[in-house]
């Protein structure tokens, strides 16, 4: 941003600003530039992209296909060729691991968009509306919430049976009391605000206060802790799948993978070493990067 | 929680029928949203029991079997009446501990939780040792010397340590410290030849061994726990030390801090007389909390390390399709988080004045 020409920086720091569009992006830029001023933060966002772009061009990058055996070569180590080894097929684990990323980042996606919407619409309908609604709601989330995620995802794994569709699905049943919770505080400060009863007077139907005057102001504080959530759903689509419950083999599933390098692990730890690695990385980079967006979005760090 | 402009806590609590009426009305309430919230359990895991893809009857007779026999199972399992007399009589069994048989083993699943629970409650122990022991006087550090590099490495590992999937590091745990170098013990809680040598009296083999006298015995399985439970400790190392981390921080911005200081007290004085002091009831709750998530580790822990415990039966039920052994475990589970919960929030109304 430092060679921006002096007339966008000010258009972007102007002190009063002339649109909505123009507050809106002026935000936007003052939370870029806190962003930009916490190392670690800009770390994980970094990894992310670069997690995204090798999902993207997975077939560029890896040397060869995740499922191309090359059974003269089995268990090598890693070498100038096999970068991270071959698994006990021949296949490459670099390879496997590039291609493996597509799949995390569909799993932790699709979570995501199913997740978010579940939490907000229970959150945001039980702080604005009270009373028996309120209460009948949170003791559902409640309940939700008395399971360790992986336990409970566990739970609708056997009873959904194993796949990668019914690991998404165990894994977001999982995921929403959280967001529920943190929405229906945030309704909760916004429902008695002067601008919500104003919209009100006006005849606004309580739908159209929840979904124009509340949902958007609770999606910041959501999308943080998704993003920090995330750590935490990758890890149980890994654990799903290195028990035999998530994506099944020949997927290059991270977790899967470490299930059956488990099985040659005293001879050949890069099998189970690598995706492991990569599981760590992609959790710490959300981790680092959920921080950073906490205290960029949180309104009490200002 | 709310109360958090009080400065020091005031030390006598008056016991006058009041507050006393007050707390038992208030445990009252609480108890009964435990008892709802079990409810919601007994459903959830009904629910899940009927979500099966396979038919139980043919999971238990097989699909050779004749229409008749099948008919009769089915009426033995209570298929054939209203769902909700099917829950009432599911509740009845979970209540009275009647899990049924777990096809797996061949047992009750009631005897083999009997079983497998003492070795997770060992690892759990042993690691939440671990995680105190390490993360309370990291995150006070952390949080005396903030902004410092202790600091910054104090947060770092415990990012690592939420970031790093347990069951890889077990692995890696594995492959270093006992393939490798040989420090540890293998998979399993004792080697071959030390198996059944103490008589079992508690369960937990680092206590029965003491009691037998057989400290060869106790080195074993010390041996093969040190790993399974270094590797559970740091996850809530991590999550004990950012937690004592931020409660300390709290204290320490109060302004009785900065008058102890004034008045001549030196900065640990304060931190220990003062501060720790303060903490402590929250520490506490966070402690029961990462009690239960110990709980949740130990599922893919045990599997790594072949530990005959209570998550390794869980998710060998899991791959059997054996529902009764799994309902039965999801359950206690959920049970376990209910009351700990329960236990710590209780713990906090007695043992903070300004809650009262």
């Amino acid at each position: 941003m430092s060679d921006a020409s002096p007339t966008l920086r000010a258009w972007l720091t102007a002190e009063v600003t002339t649109s909505a569009r123009q507050a809106r992006i002026q935000s936007f830029y003052y939370g870029w530039l806190r962003l930009r001023a916490n190392p670690l933060a800009l770390i994980g966002l970094l990894i992310l992209l670069g997690l995204v772009v090798v999902a993207i061009c997975a077939p560029l990058i890896a040397p060869v296909g995740p499922n191309d055996q090359d059974l003269m070569r089995r268990l090598a180590p890693p070498s100038g060729v096999h970068w991270f080894g071959t698994d006990e097929l021949g296949r490459d684990v670099f390879a496997r691991v590039v291609y493996g990323s597509r799949i995390t980042l569909y799993i932790s996606f699709l979570v995501a968009i199913i997740a978010a919407p579940i939490g907000l619409a229970v959150g945001t309908t039980a702080g604005y509306f009270g009373g028996w609604t309120d209460t009948v709601l949170m003791r559902i989330n409640d309940i939700f919430l008395s399971f360790p995620g992986l336990i409970l995802a566990l739970g609708f794994v056997a009873a959904l049976g194993s796949g990668i569709e019914n690991a998404v699905i165990a894994i977001a049943l999982t995921a929403w009391p959280p967001i529920a919770r943190l929405a229906r505080a945030e309704t909760l400060t916004i429902r008695a605000s002067d601008y919500i009863a104003a919209v009100r007077i006006q005849g606004a139907s309580s739908a159209r206060i929840i979904l124009r005057h509340i949902v958007p102001m609770c999606v910041p504080s959501v999308v943080v802790r998704i993003t920090l959530n995330m750590a935490g759903i990758i890890l149980t689509a890994a654990g799903l799948g290195f028990l035999g419950l998530g994506a099944q083999p020949p997927l290059p599933e991270w977790g899967a993978m470490l299930s059956t390098g488990r099985q040659y692990m005293l001879g050949a730890w890069w099998i189970a070493a690598m995706p492991g690695l990569a599981i760590l990385l992609t959790s710490l980079a959300f981790n680092l990067f959920g921080d950073g967006l906490r205290d960029v979005l949180d309104p009490r760090s200002e | 929680m709310a109360a958090r402009d009080t400065t020091a806590a005031p030390k006598a609590a008056d016991a006058g029928l009041a507050p006393a009426a007050r707390w038992l009305k208030l445990a009252g309430r609480q108890v009964g949203s435990v008892l709802v919230t079990l409810l919601g359990l007994l459903a959830l895991t009904f629910f899940m029991g009927r979500m099966l893809p396979i038919d139980p009857v043919i999971a238990i007779i097989g699909e050779q079997a004749e229409q008749s026999t099948y008919d009769m199972v089915y009426a033995q399992l209570g298929l054939d009446k209203p769902l909700y007399v099917q829950f009432a009589l599911f509740i009845r069994d979970m209540m009275t501990g009647e899990f049924g048989n777990a096809l797996f083993t061949g047992n009750r699943v009631a005897d083999d939780l009997r079983r497998v629970f003492p070795a997770t409650i060992e690892l759990a122990s042993v690691s939440i040792i671990i995680g105190i022991g390490l993360g309370v006087p990291f995150g006070m550090l952390a949080a005396v010397y903030r902004g410092s590099m202790l600091d910054h490495v104090a947060r770092f590992i415990g990012l690592l340590g939420y970031s790093s999937p347990n069951f890889w590091l077990g692995l890696m745990g594995l492959i270093l410290f006992y393939a490798t170098l040989g420090w540890v013990g293998g998979p399993g809680r004792l080697d071959v030849m030390f198996l059944d040598m103490v008589p079992s009296r508690t369960g937990l083999i680092l206590v029965d061994s003491l009691l037998a006298g057989e400290p060869d015995v106790f080195w074993d399985a010390f041996s093969h726990i040190v790993l399974p439970a270094s590797i559970l400790g740091y996850s809530s190392m991590a999550y004990i030390s950012r937690m004592t981390r931020s409660f300390m921080l709290e204290q320490l911005g109060q302004e009785y801090i900065v008058a102890a200081r004034v008045k001549g007290m030196s900065r640990w004085q304060v931190v220990w007389r003062h501060a720790f002091r303060n903490i402590l009831v929250q520490l506490v709750t966070v402690i029961a909390l990462a009690y239960a998530f110990l709980l949740e580790g130990a599922v893919l822990t045990e599997t790594v390390f072949a530990w005959p415990g209570f998550g390794r039966y869980l998710t060998s039920g899991l791959l059997a399709g054996d529902m009764n052994a799994v309902l039965a475990c999801v359950l206690i589970i959920g049970i376990i988080f209910v009351g700990l919960n329960l236990f710590s929030d209780l713990l906090y109304r007695m043992l903070d004045p300004r809650t009262r």
